[in-house]
């Protein structure tokens, strides 16, 4: 895109500069769009399951409920406790919805069709999504109010405890790729299952980790079943209790982005990316340009989440913190095991 | 230019950050100044062309770390007033390392003034290659050259961290109060919790 | 612990039965009607809105007789009365606190003269409270407008009275 702007007549600098902040647009503004679309998708899978219509009044179908609600939200009164942090209070909505933005940079739509096609793209996804766990800690202790507070503590034990197996599980993919950029860890998956389909997920030493990887997403997302921050009947609303209007949708807002940013994830690591399912031309497969592909399947694994969420009760917290612990770590490490173990006696030799 | 630009703009915000960290009057926000330096000190790392370096650092000392730091302050009871009347007892103390920290800096900068000091003569097989990414380069020098060395620093992490375990785990044997085996939980089968009886009319049940 | 359960909890057995189960569900119909276009039918018994009706002729049925305001559970019924200038008696104010009711129908249980009736209305939701204060005009206005349904209500229950 630099050399567009390039072409416009601008020297390198402010074409680079202006190519950064118009893909920058071009991602975040149709994500916010997908947020409330998938927000809708959520709401609608949920009522299908539990027999019920869903939003169906505002707009077609339903599908301007979430623009209505944002609309309710952002015409509210911004309510600051007068026992609040106020500064933190305020800062707090701001760093998860940014957070959840940020990750998106490293995310490719297409071959080439990334904003920073960096190096160590998966590390810099983990630590961004390592950093969500601050607007959620700082939001319930700023609020100065029991409930969030107790959630703000469950929830960072319960991001901490969870990014510690998406970390080891992420190395195994990295080792079988042989690099970090998600570029190349999806090219690697090309033809992987047979020569026919694209993706980790057909490796039986890889899908295993990917169930795993799964189910840490929805933990690191506190999706139900892990939903314990914000149990509603112990904690109220969790974190969010104090917060009203425009900070509280951030916190939505944020919510979700991170939750198709795990989508996304997913889709990208073990499901081939904007690589068509199957790597063979039987009808125009690859004429279908790649983000078509991506979206399809970030899709696919939303209605997962959400069939998740409509099929399972909440945890309990000693649980989680088990299943964390004591059943994803040692199995992650002994898939690092596994995994390095057959790559050295495939790929690199004993000796090497 | 933009390289120039974000340098002076991570250095100020780490060093601000950093006074701050000092400054700040409550220790939560000093623990979130302190955030603000490692993430800038990560911005810096990334100028070097060290993003591994960079990645780490705010994956364990933000991510983790500072988080595990934040946790503790914000449950800590803060009594202002008592932290102050340990000012006065304190200060020769504080003087002295005051004292100590400033000779190391002017012995370190002296030594830096006195010219270069030869450890060994550099094989270099642990100089980067820059037509490789950061993480081979530091995979190949940790499981390469400095294989046996990693290998110890590992297992004396492993010995720190068993140890703290030790220390602190209460075993609460079984039958005393909190006492759980949610492995038995988690193993019980409706078969075990329920049992179906069909009692006839009129009479009840033997439980 | 027997290899069954081990394998079934390794293979998350019971997770992918209940999600197989929920699956079934999201195909299935709705149970829920899409409510403000579609509506369920209800019984002519059924205890909506209040309305004072009408005679045929377009003399009000109410004879001022105080029964309903006595018998009222809430007191959620005042009436005043004088006679008019023909000589009879009919009430010069009539009003139902509609925030007070408590739907039990014994009002329309003891109106000797079928005047006051809950209708089949149930969609009178309002803005502020004062709109639930409703007076004797707001009460024939609402018989007016629901006669024919309420009239219909009454003839079909009338067998089971």
């Amino acid at each position: 895109m630099t050399a567009f702007f390039q072409s416009l007549g601008m020297n390198y600098e402010w074409a680079w500069f202006v190519a950064t902040v118009a893909g920058i647009l071009l991602i975040a503004l149709p994500l916010m769009l997908a947020v409330a679309m998938i927000i809708y998708v959520d709401r609608k899978v949920w009522a299908a399951i539990a027999l019920r219509r869903g939003p169906n009044v505002v707009g077609p179908f339903g599908l301007l409920q979430s623009f209505a609600d944002g609309l309710k939200v952002f015409l509210q009164e911004t309510i600051i406790p007068s026992a609040a942090n106020k500064g933190l209070f305020l800062i707090a909505p701001i760093v998860t919805f940014t957070v959840a933005l940020l990750a998106w940079a490293v995310i490719p739509f297409g071959p080439e069709a990334v904003l920073a096609d960096i190096n160590i793209g998966l590390l810099y996804v983990l630590a961004i999504s390592s950093l969500g766990v601050y607007g959620v800690v700082v939001s319930g202790w700023a609020s100065n109010s029991k409930y969030p507070f107790f959630s703000a503590m469950r929830a960072a034990a319960q991001m901490i405890s969870y990014e510690v197996s998406i970390g080891f599980l992420l190395v195994c993919v990295i080792l079988w790729a042989g690099t970090s950029n998600m570029n190349g860890i999806i090219e690697a998956q090309r033809g992987h299952g047979l020569g026919i389909v694209n993706g980790f997920f057909f490796n039986p030493l890889l899908f295993p980790i990917w169930v795993m990887f799964l189910i840490s997403a929805l933990a690191e997302t506190a999706r139900a079943p892990f939903d314990l921050t914000e149990a509603e009947s112990e904690l109220v609303a969790g974190y969010q209790t104090e917060y009203s209007s425009m900070s509280f949708a951030l916190f939505w807002l944020g919510e979700y982005a991170n939750v198709l940013l795990m989508c996304a994830l997913n889709a990208i690591l073990f499901f081939g990316g904007w690589l068509p399912p199957l790597n063979v031309d039987l009808i125009p497969w690859f004429d279908i340009p790649g983000w078509i592909w991506l979206f399809a399947k970030i899709f696919m694994f939303f209605f997962i989440f959400s069939w998740v969420k409509a099929t399972v009760p909440r945890f309990r917290y000693d649980q989680l913190m088990r299943l964390g612990w004591k059943v994803f770590l040692p199995l992650s490490l002994l898939f690092i095991v596994l995994v390095s173990g057959w790559l050295m006696l495939t790929r690199y030799g004993v000796a090497a | 230019m933009i390289q120039t630009l974000a340098f002076y703009l991570f250095a100020f915000l780490v060093l601000a950050s950093g006074v701050f960290t000092i400054l700040a009057r409550n220790p939560v926000h000093s623990v979130l100044w302190l955030i603000l330096a490692f993430f800038n000190a990560a911005g810096l790392m990334i100028l070097v062309g060290a993003e591994f370096i960079a990645a780490l650092l705010v994956i364990v000392y933000v991510g983790a770390v500072a988080v595990l730091f934040l946790f503790v302050v914000m449950m800590l009871d803060i009594d202002f007033a008592e932290l102050r009347a340990g000012f006065v007892k304190n200060f020769p103390l504080g003087i002295a390392i005051a004292l100590v920290l400033l000779a190391e800096l002017i012995l370190g900068i002296g030594a830096y003034r006195a010219g270069a000091l030869e450890l060994g003569v550099p094989d270099g097989s642990a100089a980067p290659l820059m037509d490789r990414s950061n993480l081979e380069n530091l995979g190949t020098v940790l499981y390469g050259k400095y294989l046996f060395l990693f290998e110890a620093a590992g297992i004396i992490l492993l010995v720190a961290m068993v140890g703290a375990i030790a220390l602190t785990h209460r075993g609460r044997p079984e039958g005393a109060r909190g006492h759980q085996d949610i492995g038995k939980q988690v193993r019980r089968r409706p078969g075990e919790a329920t049992e179906m009886k069909k009692p006839e009319i009129g009479k009840g049940v033997e439980l | 612990m027997s290899v069954a359960h081990l394998i079934k909890s390794f293979t998350l057995w019971e997770f992918v039965k209940a999600h197989a189960l929920t699956l079934k569900y999201f195909f299935k119909p709705k149970a829920t009607i899409n409510y403000p276009f579609e509506k369920n039918p209800i019984s002519p018994r059924f205890r909506g809105e209040h309305a004072l009706r009408r005679y045929p002729n377009g003399e009000e049925r109410c004879i001022a007789c105080k029964l309903c305001e006595a018998v009222c559970p809430a007191q959620a019924i005042t009436i005043e009365s004088e006679p008019r200038e023909d000589g009879s008696r009919r009430t010069t104010r009539y009003d139902i606190d509609m925030t007070k009711c408590i739907y039990c129908g014994f009002c329309q249980e003891a109106c000797p003269v079928d005047a006051i009736v809950e209708g089949p209305n149930f969609e009178y939701a309002t803005e502020t409270r004062e709109e639930l204060l409703y007076d004797k005009a707001k009460l024939l206005a609402n018989g007016d407008k629901w006669e024919r349904a309420i009239a219909a209500n009454l003839e079909a229950d009338a067998p089971y009275r």
